[in-house]
């Protein structure tokens, strides 16, 4: 039993190394780059200056370059655990057995549920900060008269630690799925209004001049001038909220739950499966890299038609 | 195409008659509405808190004349063509563009800026769409942002953003921003003086050819004494009050002189007459021309 156990669990080792570390992130994220430069000189008059740069590149290169290092680290965690056994499985348990953890877990229906459930709320959590953090970052961005009446309440909510909300949020929502939500919606807000709000600030006054001398005002000059203007930074905003809403995720699951990425990581500390606390964080990596890279191609359509 | 032919066509009278008041408007049909209004400025001035920088600028435009706005630096020049476009509500006095008081952003003029502000994230030709008036079709819109960018030679490079094409070629798309609108009054605010030398001097004859053709009022900001001499009807050289020699009496700049520039355009650059006037101008900005 144990024997096969073990043989197994090699088989899905390899498939999974070449999983975490082939096709996992750094394709997503190398892949965004690739056709970013690719497609940056826009327009049919600058294919000339573009083409010796797609003959320099060998097909797939980058990709393959973006592996090394994490092939590299999983090599050296694979001798320094299985073949010198410098650890013990409690310190540093082999990459076998993280994979192992990952499909016993699988098998008894549980790995699912806990990716589900943490991607649910990072989701919802982003969703609804992101567009509170839009709506209020653009109308204090754009109205005087707004950001005078409520500039100093939100920067004094912004001091706020985020995670001084925990306790009052559990108190008033209790310790399910709304207090985590809201949370998450927090994390995620403060970038995205801070952004939004400080980029409009920002907008090239000169060319809000032109946009006016040229008849542009109200929603045709905010959608013509304005809101282009900021769709760069907006992204950074949006990209930088995902990563906090995935840190506000853990800070919540750890805090109080029975699902999700965060309670594997307290469970397993408590029930001492250091392969299991590895397989949460690998997991946490993969899926918030995923996310990342997603938003990224949406950045990349957005910026080669606005920036 | 026959609206490009039959501006070149009428004369200029004719088009300063069509500027009449309700015609003014901009034209929604493909008339051939070259534009030029006559443009009055009484008592213009501008203060910025305690500090006076124009009074007293009492100047008329005529239809279809270029006017050079010299000045030292800081005098007020751009102000005053801030005031024209109607970019600046705080002037004092009166600026009647047709003889109608000027209006905020003044859909009768159109403004070419020092920089070209072109909207980095649109192409060229889409920037240059940016200037046409509302209430144009689409296809008569393509058709006029076409033609100006033939004229100013960007039919090549339509697609492009701002940031493929040089310093030169955004101005000059700026200037066809600006002429889309069909202005009856065209301010330019130092619009080359960014560019080199030798693009200059391009641009300036671009533009002698652009006014041949829309024959519109064209005001000029510029500190470069040889390019008013080279495009200008008439030479507005603000500075202290002449009538309060020696001592300026006043804080402000004011109109210090107003010259006719003698000859037909293009000029010969290395005229004698023009040595003359420059030496003239340039005393009057306070620079030694160093003659022999």
């Amino acid at each position: 039993m144990a024997e096969a156990t073990q043989e197994s669990s090699r088989k899905v080792a390899d498939q999974g190394r070449h999983q975490t570390g082939g096709t996992g992130r750094p394709e997503q994220a190398v892949g965004t780059h690739r056709s970013e430069w690719a497609r940056k000189p826009s327009g049919p008059e600058s294919a000339e200056e573009s083409t010796p740069r797609r003959v320099r590149r060998i097909p797939g290169a980058r990709p393959a370059l973006g592996a090394v290092v994490p092939l590299i680290l999983l090599l050296a965690w694979w001798l320094v655990t299985d073949v010198f056994g410098l650890f013990s499985s409690v310190q540093l348990p082999a990459p076998q057995d993280v994979v192992a953890a990952g499909v016993e877990l699988h098998e008894r229906g549980e790995l699912g549920q806990h990716i589900a459930i943490s991607v649910q709320r990072v989701l919802l959590g982003f969703g609804i900060g992101a567009v509170l953090g839009l709506a209020i970052g653009s109308l204090l961005g754009l109205s005087r008269i707004a950001d005078t009446l409520l500039q100093p309440t939100i920067g004094a909510f912004r001091a706020v630690p985020s995670l001084a909300w925990v306790p009052l949020l559990i108190l008033w929502m209790g310790i399910y799925e709304d207090s985590k939500v809201t949370l998450i919606a927090i994390g995620a807000f403060f970038p995205v209004f801070t952004a939004v709000y400080s980029a409009l600030r920002h907008v090239d006054p000169h060319l809000v001049e032109a946009g006016r001398a040229f008849g542009l005002h109200g929603v045709r000059l905010l959608t013509t001038v304005q809101l282009p203007a900021v769709v760069p930074s907006v992204f950074s905003g949006l990209r930088l909220a995902l990563a906090q809403a995935w840190l506000f995720l853990v800070a919540a699951e750890l805090i109080a739950s029975s699902m999700g990425l965060g309670f594997v990581l307290t469970d397993s500390q408590n029930t001492g499966r250091t392969d299991r606390l590895l397989l949460a964080i690998i997991l946490l990596a993969v899926i918030g890299k995923i996310t990342d890279a997603l938003l990224g191609l949406v950045e990349r359509r957005a910026l080669t038609s606005w920036a | 195409m026959t609206t490009s032919a039959s501006a070149l066509a009428t004369p200029r009278a004719e088009r300063a008659s069509d500027a009449e008041s309700p015609a003014a408007r901009p034209a929604a049909t493909t008339g051939s509405a070259r534009r030029s209004l006559p443009v009055d400025l009484r008592a213009v001035g501008r203060r910025f808190g305690e500090r006076t920088v124009l009074r007293d600028v009492d100047v008329a435009l005529r239809p279809g004349e270029v006017v050079a706005v010299l000045g030292a630096s800081g005098c007020g020049k751009s102000t005053l063509l801030r005031a024209v476009g109607g970019l600046d509500a705080g002037h004092d006095g009166r600026v009647l563009i047709d003889g109608d008081p000027v209006r905020p952003f003044d859909e009768r003029t159109a403004v070419g800026f020092q920089e070209p502000r072109l909207l980095p994230w649109r192409s060229i030709r889409r920037n240059v769409a940016l200037g046409l008036p509302r209430g144009v079709s689409r296809a008569e819109g393509r058709d006029r942002v076409d033609e100006l960018l033939r004229l100013v030679g960007l039919a090549e490079h339509a697609e492009l953003r701002p940031r493929e094409i040089s310093g030169g070629m955004a101005q000059r798309a700026s200037l066809a921003r600006a002429l889309a609108r069909r202005p009856g009054v065209l301010l330019l605010d130092e619009p080359f003086g960014a560019l080199d030398a030798l693009t200059r001097l391009k641009m300036q004859d671009l533009l002698l050819d652009v006014h041949a053709q829309t024959c519109t009022t064209v005001l000029l900001v510029t500190h470069d004494v040889d390019e008013a001499l080279q495009l200008a009807d008439r030479i507005l050289l603000l500075g202290a009050d002449p009538h309060e020699e020696p001592e300026p009496a006043r804080e402000g700049a004011t109109v210090s002189r107003l010259l006719d520039v003698p000859g037909e355009r293009p000029r010969d650059r290395a005229s004698a007459e023009l040595a003359t006037l420059r030496g003239e101008l340039l005393a009057g900005l306070g620079v030694d021309a160093h003659e022999h």
